[in-house]
């Protein structure tokens, strides 16, 4: 691993759906205990870029490299690393909190004599004691959200990645979940995208703005806000709209 | 390795029997392969019967018919497979762990090989309840369980390579029942079987093989028919969601 705090570094990432560019020559780096908000319009390439970070989708050209692992020449390694929640929850509905915690956990090669405790730590960080033996389809979009999030964290890898973590969610459950990060950022990098402005300066470290591919802004929150500036009039400007 | 397939295979299972689907096909084909049972054993048992023994006569054709119905059936065991994966966003909960594109498909063909075998099991009980009267070939029974076994595995395969080329469950049942139906059928370009090329047609039927298992015939060339027809399938699908992912 480098000398530095960096988790992930990005370089170079190109990605094509047919002629169409979803994302073009995108370079960043993740350091140790940051949380990074990826921000930018719909159909930016948000998601296309976080699904390349976890290995879900392979990008055309590019590198991605996690605590020190290729995502391609070593992917079991650098995905180990990763806890990733995509935007559309990757749910059973037919089975319990409990059996899906179970499962997902054994993916991620958790070992059988720690496996126990990790699921009852994980479910009381999301907030899920007393939903184990229930139906995830029978629960309410926030705790679907909450067991979503609880698969990303359960084998606590150093990096998490969330596609819209708060979308659909009603604004007691938001600031939940928010809290519920805010505590995570302590022992895990973040990268979570959004379009919600106030969320990125609610949380957020780092700010990445990504319009039609590109990266048009990363800079650290602080820098950013010192002067007048409001995010909400710097995201404007840069993704083309009128402030 | 085998513990991720071994666990891939487990979650199909246990998703699998929490679905009325499994049990419904469970007891459909498990009722309509003993009227197939019933039907000759009733016959065979009548004074004017020309049988010419009771394997021959009763298991053989009750194994015979199992095919059909489980050919008929399997398009709806495979159908949700991976496009169920796709279809609940579950397929990236798989593609981001720590686990290969090989290690998914051949832990979801597991899974239901192991289901399929569950009915070979189930319907073998009913030949073998005749054991408490009479006797019975069991070399011949023991062709035919590996016969309908190879023919299982090789239309699991694929249902479920066909499962992976889309998100809709329908889709992937139609199109399998479609593949298996023409597999059956190739063999009418084998009626005129003087020329060389109805030949190949009527060695390439799904069934033909099956019957010389049937009839205790133990040929390593109908082995490999299935091994190949389920190895090439199951190849197909690891490709498939490999290219997936680099071009998706």
């Amino acid at each position: 691993m480098k000398k530095d705090n960096t988790l992930i570094s990005i370089n170079g990432l190109s990605k094509f759906y047919g002629q169409k560019h979803a994302i073009e020559d995108v370079s960043f780096t993740v350091h140790r205990g940051e949380i990074l908000g990826l921000l930018g319009p719909n159909g930016a390439g948000k998601s296309t870029t976080m699904q390349i970070i976890c290995g879900v989708i392979a990008a055309n050209s590019g590198s991605v490299n996690i605590a020190g692992h290729d995502i391609i020449d070593a992917p079991k390694q650098a995905k180990q690393n990763i806890g990733f929640l995509p935007e559309q929850l990757p749910l059973y509905g037919d089975l319990t909190v409990d059996e899906y915690l179970f499962y997902s956990a054994k993916l991620r090669g958790i070992k059988k004599q720690s496996l126990n405790d990790q699921i009852i730590s994980c479910k009381r960080r999301c907030g899920l004691e007393n939903t184990g033996t229930r139906l995830i389809q029978n629960l309410s979009k926030g705790y679907k959200q909450r067991v979503g999030i609880a698969q990303a964290i359960i084998h606590m890898p150093p990096i998490i990645i969330l596609d819209e973590p708060t979308s659909g969610l009603d604004p007691k459950q938001i600031l939940e979940i928010r809290e519920l990060m805010r505590e995570l950022s302590k022992d895990h990098s973040i990268i979570i995208s959004t379009h919600i402005l106030s969320e990125v300066e609610a949380i957020c470290d780092r700010v990445l703005v990504i319009n039609e591919g590109n990266i048009v802004l990363d800079q650290y929150l602080k820098e950013l806000l010192a002067g007048d500036n409001s995010l909400e009039s710097v995201f404007l400007h840069l993704t083309g709209g009128s402030s | 390795m085998i513990n991720n397939i071994i666990l891939i295979a487990g979650n199909e299972l246990r998703r699998f029997f929490k679905s009325t689907l499994a049990w419904i096909i469970l007891a459909i084909i498990q009722f309509l392969v003993a009227i197939f049972f019933y039907v000759p054993l009733v016959m065979y048992l009548q004074p004017a019967s020309t049988a010419s023994g009771l394997t021959d006569a009763v298991v053989s054709t009750m194994y015979g018919f199992a095919a059909y119905i489980i050919l008929i059936m399997s398009p709806l065991l495979t159908m949700r497979l991976i496009s169920e994966e796709r279809q609940l966003g579950t397929i990236r909960l798989l593609f981001s762990s720590p686990i290969s594109i090989t290690e998914i498909v051949l832990g979801k063909f597991l899974g239901i090989t192991i289901f399929y075998l569950l009915i070979l099991l189930m319907i073998t009980l009913m030949p073998l309840s005749l054991l408490f009267g009479t006797q019975l070939d069991l070399g011949q029974i023991a062709s035919s369980l590996v016969g309908l076994f190879l023919l299982m595995t090789s239309v699991a395969s694929i249902g479920l390579f066909l499962s992976s080329l889309t998100s809709s469950p329908a889709m992937a049942a139609i199109s399998t029942f479609g593949t298996i139906l023409f597999l059956l059928i190739i063999k009418i370009g084998g009626t005129n079987s003087s020329s060389e090329v109805a030949l190949v047609f009527s060695y390439l039927s799904i069934d033909k093989h099956y019957n010389n298992f049937l009839s205790g015939l133990f040929n390593s060339v109908d082995i490999f028919y299935y091994i190949i027809l389920t190895v090439f399938f199951i190849i197909l699908c690891i490709w498939r969601l490999d290219s997936e992912r680099t071009y998706g």
